[in-house]
């Protein structure tokens, strides 16, 4: 890597304010962004790279350590930066055309040059027709076409991508990767360097020189990086590419190497996966011989990307139920049970195996020695491991699978927890 | 249709909206030249009661209240941008507007009555400011509350769109969160704008410190029919006051809705749609284009001259220490003037009555309250069936909407007349009659409510008590009450508020030369204005607040919160 220096991280942590304290999001990132380079931030969500993204652009402060652009330590959001979003964020009552100058009217550049300008960016990107429209009106590919034609009228050092496809359909994303990788090729592209946010494995290998795969927990650190040095465009089919994609599944998926070996409340956060859900992969394991499949193929078969499978894994490997080994996913005996029993049994072995998972066992043991128990209580208890927004999730995935396996009951209206009455036996 | 035709039709609509303008600038100016002719206190309290005088009194009316919702337009825009903004102003101004939407408006119109005139001796101006700041004060902390709030809870990406593209303040306002909050500041505005009325008619003639003042005006036009007891007149009135309601609805808010819509922050085409037959005019019309290309060097201006207001952006570092000194320094210096102001409140208060001045409306408070909860029950026994009639039938919520409307928009007070003709007539002991007078206005919020909750149950939930065979009082309990409720909360908050604002006008009611008086709170904060009591005054409406806070507290918050947590459809 011989291109200049233009974004640089050193040390950088991020922290939210929790219960006890300071709850740590991110942890000691040492990242430099080169021009010339496409880097792809991958990591599993609460890993922390949408807040990596927002540090680097000098939108959300750091805790500690430093994040500099071209040498210069930010005090404010980035100069040499423009973002795209996942979620388009174009201002809904502008035309195509206004979306688009807001970048350059921000900067005071005048109505005639701002209309050029804008006139050519509509244009490199595809969207000359479509210049009077207002956004409503346009497809979710057209929609992002105009978050990147926003992101580049301003020229940017550096182009920052928050999963700019992710709300796009398969189709729809392929098309708009490959013409983005096409022009970024062919050297047209007003930008020297582009750093793209991804959850999705195979997005991260199609499109950056370098893929930075960060890990969740404890909190968030580069677990890895691998260089990309297919020849672009690149062919998913290829075996080059699949090994790739492959090892960085596993660098994705498997434990750190420092991780503790007892799971403990704050080290097993519960994945936000629905109970129906679990079941549906755990059938669908059982259908295939010796009830095991390669994870790809899994997804594949069901039209999905491995990524989208990631929480409905984890937390089948979490319960007991299921186990990865390498690139294949296979159920374990308990598993097996689960997947082809009744609904009265899968409820009754579920629950037993939902009590393995600390946050679950935890309710269940408390309400044995106390009848009822305010849903604060537990709120409390994680929070000293937590961001509010996930102590909310991680209760309701309990509060789901405790339910089901009627380990305990919840009533809304008084936000308590409660042992259900023991049924009357038939 | 050929290129020529359609220019000549375009000529057509611009030659209409360019007459539409011209006359509305000239009724302008006409009207608002009285404003600033002086005056001899002496006469001002007989008004000229002909007829023909009612489009000039209607056109004064019109440009108070039109005077009020620019006023408070602009307040909204500065008091929510600095509560918004700054964390420490913050503290102080919430509260503050917490405490002013419950301060009964009228009582303010006693004291701004006071100061206005005070502050422009020997002018109609002092009155007009006076009335203007009495609408205003009616309107203005809704619309306040709803910016606030979307300046606070605005959607993160168009935040970090702002602050990554590095748009200055004034874009950031003018692009981002003006839009975001336009629909819901215009709606806001539609309905206290409709609730001014009644304050409209309400400040028009007023005595205070024992004289009449009143201005030229509808109200005020009422008020001198209603003197000299004469039914025709007051018809009269009546009648033009439907007209400019209805009139202003056409003309200016539903344009103004419709035209809103494009602010909608949503991803696709909405299937329904408000619409305007004015908009449309307007919109087929050259002169708005044409209006917008030669304004924008004057925009650009504009826009380049705002760079001084800065660029949006929040500083990454912070330190620590001189935050939390300024911290210190603020709310010294606030507890300071708080507690000066106070005390010299309180040393007021005892040099002159006693604090012993409380005790009466505490008592009294307690009338008017029981007066409140049978308005707020009678109405919902009456209206919420009623309403949910209507509502589940999309052919009698057509008609009926809109006609609720402006019934709710019709200032009660306007019929009180009528209502004490009747009362005289048969004889009904006015403790009992001013009840009917305060449901006049407070009903009709539970009425539209009602019927906009019961539009909101999805008719499959209806088709599924069909099919289970859910009727009678099973279904009203399991679908229709906790279906409604959420929309027939918001209605009871503000007939509610109403009834407390329409007692001070409603336990005192004279018709030519007769005074028929209820003994109540309304009735003492009335009197103690008409004879320029201040001690009793300032109790009065104190203690009329502190009973509007508890309620609320007590009653209304709850409601709400279990609307919120169980009853969201």
């Amino acid at each position: 890597m011989t291109g200049e220096v233009l974004l640089s991280a050193h040390g950088l942590t991020k922290a939210y304010a929790g219960a006890d304290g300071e709850l740590p999001v991110l942890g000691g990132i040492d990242l430099e962004v080169r021009a010339g380079e496409v880097v792809a931030l991958l990591g599993k969500s609460g890993s922390g790279k949408s807040t990596l993204l927002r540090c680097l652009a000098g939108l959300v402060p750091a805790s500690s350590g430093t994040v500099a652009y071209r040498g210069e330590p930010l005090t404010g959001a980035n100069p040499g930066t423009a973002m795209v979003f996942q979620t388009f964020a174009l201002l809904p009552w502008l035309t195509v055309r206004q979306n688009v100058e807001l970048g350059l009217e921000a900067k005071g550049v005048g109505r005639k040059e701002r209309a050029r300008a804008a006139g050519q960016a509509i244009d490199l990107i595809g969207l000359d027709g479509f210049e009077n429209a207002y956004p409503k009106e346009l497809s979710g590919g057209m929609r992002q076409r105009v978050g990147f034609a926003r992101a580049l009228v301003v020229e940017p050092d550096v182009l920052m991508m928050d999963e700019p496809f992710s709300a796009l359909d398969v189709l729809t994303a392929e098309n708009l990767r490959g013409e983005l990788m096409e022009l970024w090729e062919s050297g047209q592209f007003p930008t020297r360097a582009v750093v793209l946010v991804t959850h999705n494995i195979e997005e991260a290998v199609l499109m950056a020189d370098r893929v930075v795969v960060l890990g969740a927990r404890p909190y968030g650190t580069i677990r890895s990086t691998f260089a990309v040095d297919l020849p672009r465009p690149r062919d998913r089919r290829s075996t080059g590419f699949l090994d790739l994609v492959d090892s960085v599944y596993r660098a994705m998926t498997g434990r750190p190497k420092d991780a503790p070996g007892r799971s403990v409340l704050g080290s097993t956060p519960l994945p936000s996966a629905s109970v129906d859900g679990l079941s549906g992969l755990a059938e669908i394991l059982a259908r295939h011989a010796s009830d095991r499949s390669d994870v790809a193929d899994l997804a594949d078969g069901l039209g999905l990307e491995v990524d989208d499978l990631l929480p409905q894994i984890d937390a089948l490997e979490l319960l007991g139920l299921a186990e990865v080994s390498g690139a294949d996913l296979a159920l374990t005996p308990l598993g097996s049970a689960f997947a082809r029993a009744d609904v009265q049994e899968s409820k009754r072995l579920f629950g037993e195996a939902a009590l393995s998972v600390p946050l679950v066992s935890l309710l269940a043991t408390s309400l044995t020695r106390t009848p009822t128990l305010r849903r604060g209580f537990f709120r409390d208890l994680l929070s000293h491991h937590f961001t509010s927004e996930q102590v909310e999730g991680q209760l309701e995935t309990a509060t789901d699978w405790g339910r089901y396996g009627e380990l305990y009951a919840y009533d809304a209206a008084t936000a308590t927890y409660y042992l259900p009455p023991t049924p009357p036996l038939p | 249709m050929s290129p020529l035709a359609r220019r000549s039709r375009s000529l057509w609509t611009d030659l209409v909206v360019a007459a539409a303008v011209l006359v509305l600038g000239y009724l302008v100016l006409r009207a608002g030249k009285g404003a600033t002719v002086n005056f001899d206190p002496a006469d001002v309290a007989t008004a000229d009661t002909s007829p023909a005088r009612l489009p000039y009194d209607a056109a004064r009316s019109l440009l108070r209240m039109f005077a009020a919702l620019g006023l408070s337009v602009c307040f909204t825009f500065v008091y929510a941008y600095a509560a918004a903004k700054s964390r420490r102003l913050e503290r102080v101004l919430i509260p503050a507007l917490d405490i002013l939407q419950s301060v009964p408006v009228l009582g303010f119109l006693t004291v701004a009555v006071t100061g206005f005139i005070a502050l422009f001796p020997g002018s109609v101006l002092g009155l007009e400011c006076a009335s203007i700041f009495a609408i205003f004060t009616s309107q203005a902390w809704n619309m306040t509350f709803s910016f606030y709030r979307t300046l606070t809870a605005l959607p993160r990406e168009l935040d970090e769109v702002s602050r990554s593209f590095g748009f200055t303040r004034w874009m950031r306002f003018w692009r981002v969160e003006l839009p975001s909050g336009a629909i819901d500041l215009v709606w806001n505005a539609m309905m206290s704008f409709a609730g001014g009325w009644f304050f409209l008619v309400a400040s028009e003639a007023i005595s205070v410190g024992n004289r009449a003042y009143s201005l030229p005006g509808v109200g005020s036009y009422a008020g001198a029919a209603i003197a000299e007891g004469d039914l025709g007149k007051i018809g009269w009135a009546i009648a033009t006051m439907a007209v400019m309601v209805v009139g202003v609805n056409f003309l200016f808010w539903r344009p103004l809705t419709a035209w809103v819509e494009k602010f909608k922050n949503e991803q696709s085409e909405a299937s329904e749609v408000q619409r305007s037959v004015v908009l449309d005019l307007l919109r087929r019309a050259n002169v708005p284009t044409a209006i917008g290309r030669w304004s924008r060097p004057l925009r650009d201006a504009v826009g380049r001259g705002a760079r001084v207001f800065g660029r949006d952006d929040r500083p990454l570092v912070h330190d620590p220490a001189r935050r939390r000194a300024g911290d210190l320094l603020f709310g010294a210096v606030l507890l300071a003037l708080l507690g000066w102001g106070l005390y010299d409140l309180l040393r007021y208060l005892h040099r002159r009555t006693g604090l012993g001045v409380f005790g009466e409306p505490l008592l009294l408070g307690l009338a008017t309250l029981a007066r409140v909860a049978v308005v707020v029950v009678v109405a919902t026994l009456v209206w919420v069936p009623v309403g949910v009639r209507i509502g589940f039938s999309p052919r009698l919520a057509r008609i009926a909407q809109p006609v609720v409307q402006v019934l709710a928009s019709f200032p009660a007070n306007f019929l009180f007349p009528l209502a004490m003709w009747v009362f005289l007539r048969t004889g009904v002991d006015m403790n009992l009659g001013c009840v009917a007078l305060m449901a006049l206005g407070a009903q009709w919020y539970v009425l539209f409510n009602t019927v906009a909750g019961a539009m909101a149950i999805p008719s499959d939930l209806r088709e599924a008590m069909d099919d289970l065979g859910v009727r009678g009082w099973q279904r009203w309990r399991r679908l229709i009450l906790p279906g409604i409720f959420p929309a027939y909360v918001t209605g009871g908050i503000t007939a509610s508020g109403g009834a407390w604002n329409a007692s001070i006008v409603s336990e005192v009611v004279t018709f030519g030369g007769t005074t028929l008086t209820a003994t109540g709170l309304g009735a003492y904060v009335f009197r103690a204005t008409e004879t320029g009591d201040h001690p009793r005054l300032i109790a009065g409406v104190a203690v009329m607040s502190l009973y509007v806070v508890v309620l609320n507290r007590l009653v209304w918050r709850r409601l709400h919160g279990v609307a919120q947590r169980r009853y969201t459809l």
